[in-house]
């Protein structure tokens, strides 16, 4: 392959125009850009500040809980900790993190569109990100919140002297964010494919975002009426929630959980995307069953809907209501199990190797198959009632929302990185950033369910002497994860700096973004692709699939030092 | 072609993308609304005679004006988009402007109101007027459902009267694009959520 991210390279056959990057270097064609890339690359940058600001409270708490007694900071500190861990993980990383970065860059291309169908909407929707983020930051810095991210009443509206009614509302605008991201996709994906992309041949990812888009449009308002009910609660006096003037809190939870528990499959659907499209791609197999995971991500996106009660097993709802919402809950592990085994049919017979995204993806299966089990775990009312509030919850939707999402973004991330920026990562470093990754992560979470059913609640700064070794060890873990988020930083700087050209394709995947320079060029493609075939064509129908041609020159890449000085 | 945005490459599929795009939000307003209208008809049923009570000291002869007033304004709206669909300039012009004008006097008649229930120590909070129970909750549900309609009412005032600027000094295309039917179409949806306001907040507990 020659060099194609030089302008004009004949091996195209037709000159391209220059990359979206050589669009413009100032900060204005940045910051003014409606170019779906540009605005990808803007969230990257955005939501890599908020992880780093998530994470880093996350490291000041798990500090906290290497003792038994509360030393480091004050209990009071602690719950503005974790308040803010939740808040900003869950609304400024976890939610845009896959659809408005990779969905943002990829999507169009994927589907062989110039742009997504609202090209200005799109830069909207970033600076509304980032005006909800500097509100909840301001919350912040004037001394933060100390609810728990879920707000709950009345706690959130009668008692609380910290600064709820700032962080809501910065949620709040986010949401508008979120529902202009969601709209725009969904009309992307309706109106802008290229020929001949029929939507039985769209990739799963594309699938993914369409239904997470779905998701977002419509239960993220039932998050924002509910934080402006709050706010006028707290700052009107009205009396919504108010026990002593006949107002009812639990109300808050169900509609807070209605949009809250959709908002898991926000969080994991996109991840599902990625994963597919790089198990595919380093096996070498078309994807298992691909009309059964297309149902399976809009079954996922369609029952997500009626679960939101077994968020509320132990809040008084009827025992009647507990046991429907605890069946529901089972049922829609049905679809999430068809994805994990026709992930797992696919690897069957396939040529795997085992490159950086590939094993950020087969973490990915592992991590979001425990998450997913323990949550049936948690389905089942006498289960969860033992464990409710307890660390068994908090390392269920770990595993769920950082082994399973945040490993799926990473695959993305190095999946896409090559057709991003146009260069090669150190593969060897990667591979050892995954792996450590995978190792820190288990050492962190898996003795939080040992914690958690021995009956350590969660939301403490202090704990009994009987619990410390388990946490001794998830600390440790801890700074095993954070060593493993850091090492990226310096091998994709490594990358921009002196990274080998990638190529248009470098992992021979299939899927129209590799069918166009690396990077590519402001309008993705020189003329319209047509496509004339299915998805995830790596080989013939009914046939054995092949090793990848290059796979041998690039193993033996790959055991040359990356940068020989 | 004059009003053809990127990506688009036809009118057509651009006024489609356009329709999608606008029924999606007012998809999403529905749900925003229907946490309202679901904490009312949780309340409504705890508290039947609280509501009762409550509903009953409402301003009906403002709240039937302002009714009658939106519904007319959508009429106006309607016209200024059939005639937009038609090409007649001066027909849209005078629709947009009507349903502006339309708008801002359901505006006044508000304030109107919500200055004599402020009067009536409607606000809840200490020092609120109704003794039932419920009765509270009830303008709870009252102030924050008309408004964030009157949020949504002033927006959509202001969207109106700009389009109307901005097409009498030529600066929108408006032939052949998508733009008035998507403006017309929030607007029935501001009109379409009061019809559902006025019969929870002003017609009930006058049945005696």
């Amino acid at each position: 392959m020659t060099d194609a991210a030089h302008p004009g390279t004949p091996d195209h056959g037709y000159s391209l125009p220059p990359s979206y990057l050589g669009a413009g270097t100032t900060l204005r064609s940045w910051l003014l850009t409606t170019d779906h890339k540009r605005i990808g690359l803007l969230y990257l940058a955005s939501i890599t500040v908020f992880f780093l600001i998530g994470g880093i409270a996350a490291a000041v708490m798990r500090t906290e809980l290497m003792t038994p007694t509360g030393d480091l900071v004050s209990a009071d500190t602690y719950n503005r900790l974790f308040t803010l861990h939740g808040v900003i993980m869950v609304w400024f990383f976890l939610i845009p993190a896959v659809p408005t970065t990779l969905g943002n860059f990829i999507l169009p291309m994927a589907i062989g569109a110039r742009d997504v169908a609202f090209p200005r909407l799109n830069l909207l929707s970033w600076y509304l990100n980032i005006a909800g983020g500097t509100l909840a930051l301001v919350a912040l810095l004037l001394g933060g919140v100390d609810t728990g991210w879920t707000f709950y009443t009345p706690y959130s509206t009668l008692y609380s002297n910290s600064y709820v009614t700032l962080a809501a509302a910065g949620v709040f605008v986010a949401g508008f964010s979120s529902i202009a991201t969601g709209l725009n996709f969904i009309v992307t994906v309706h109106t802008q494919r290229t020929k001949g992309m029929t939507w039985m041949r769209l990739p799963l990812f594309v699938w993914s975002i369409y239904a997470t888009s779905i998701i977002l449009v419509l239960a993220t308002p039932a998050l924002a009426i509910v934080l402006a009910m709050i706010v006028g609660e707290r700052v009107f006096d009205l009396g919504l929630f108010d026990p002593t003037r006949g107002g009812d809190p639990i109300l808050f939870q169900h509609i807070f959980w209605f949009y809250s528990h959709p908002a898991v499959y926000i969080m994991i659907l996109p991840g599902m995307g990625v994963v597919t499209e790089v198990l595919t791609c380093f096996s070498r197999r078309k994807v298992f069953g691909y009309e059964a995971m297309v149902f399976a991500i809009l079954g996922i996106a369609i029952f997500g809907f009626f679960v939101w009660g077994h968020h509320m097993f132990v809040s008084g709802q009827s025992t009647f209501a507990s046991l429907i919402f605890s069946l529901l809950s089972f049922v829609i592990a049905v679809p999430s199990a068809i994805k994990v085994f026709n992930w797992s049919a696919t690897l069957y017979g396939g040529h795997i190797t085992f490159e950086a995204s590939m094993l950020y993806a087969l973490g990915f299966v592992g991590l979001f198959t425990m998450g997913g089990l323990t949550g049936l775990f948690l389905a089942s009312v006498p289960v969860d009632v033992h464990v409710t509030d307890t660390y068994f919850i908090v390392a269920h939707f770990h595993y769920i929302m950082v082994g399973g999402m945040v490993s799926a973004f990473f695959a993305g991330l190095h999946f896409w990185w090559p057709k991003i920026t146009g260069r090669m990562y150190s593969e060897g470093f990667a591979r050892a950033a995954a792996l450590l990754m995978f190792v820190g992560f288990n050492v962190t979470f898996f003795p939080q369910f040992i914690l958690g059913f021995m009956g350590m609640p969660r939301r403490y700064w202090s704990y009994p002497p009987e619990f410390q070794i388990l946490n001794l060890m998830s600390s440790f873990g801890a700074m095993i994860l954070a060593l493993a988020y850091a090492l990226p930083f310096v091998y994709f700087a490594l990358s921009l700096w002196r990274g080998r050209m990638a190529g248009d394709n470098p992992w021979r995947a299939t899927g129209l973004e590799w069918a166009t320079a690396s990077p590519p060029p402001r309008e993705n493609f020189a003329e319209p692709p047509v496509v004339d075939s299915a998805p995830y064509d790596y080989h013939p129908a009914h046939a054995e699939p092949t090793e990848r041609e290059d796979a041998r020159d690039r193993e033996d890449q790959d055991d040359r030092p990356e940068d020989p000085r | 072609m004059s009003g053809l945005n990127e990506p688009f490459q036809t009118l057509a599929r651009q006024r489609g993308a356009a329709e999608l795009g606008i029924w999606i939000f007012l998809a999403s307003e529905l749900v925003f609304f229907g946490g309202l209208f679901t904490g009312y008809s949780v309340y409504r049923f705890l508290y039947p005679d609280g509501f009762l009570a409550a509903g009953a000291e409402t301003n009906l002869i403002i709240g039937t004006a302002n009714t009658a007033i939106l519904l007319t304004s959508s009429a106006t709206m309607a016209v200024a988009v059939w005639a937009g669909r038609e090409g007649l300039r001066r027909h849209v012009l005078w629709g947009l402007c009507l349903t502006s004008l339309l708008g801002a006097g359901f505006m006044v008649l508000k304030a109107v109101e919500y200055a004599e229930d402020i009067r009536k120590s409607l606000v809840p909070g200490a020092g609120f007027a109704l003794p039932e129970r419920g009765a509270e909750i009830f303008f709870s549900f009252y102030w924050i459902m008309t408004a964030i309609h009157a949020v949504h009412l002033t927006i959509g005032v202001a969207a109106v009267s700009l389009a109307a600027w901005r097409l009498w000094r030529g600066r929108v295309d408006w032939r052949g694009t998508a733009f008035l039917h998507v403006l017309g179409l929030y607007w029935h949806l501001i009109d379409l959520i009061w019809i559902f306001l006025f019969p929870l907040l002003y017609l009930l507990g006058r049945g005696g």
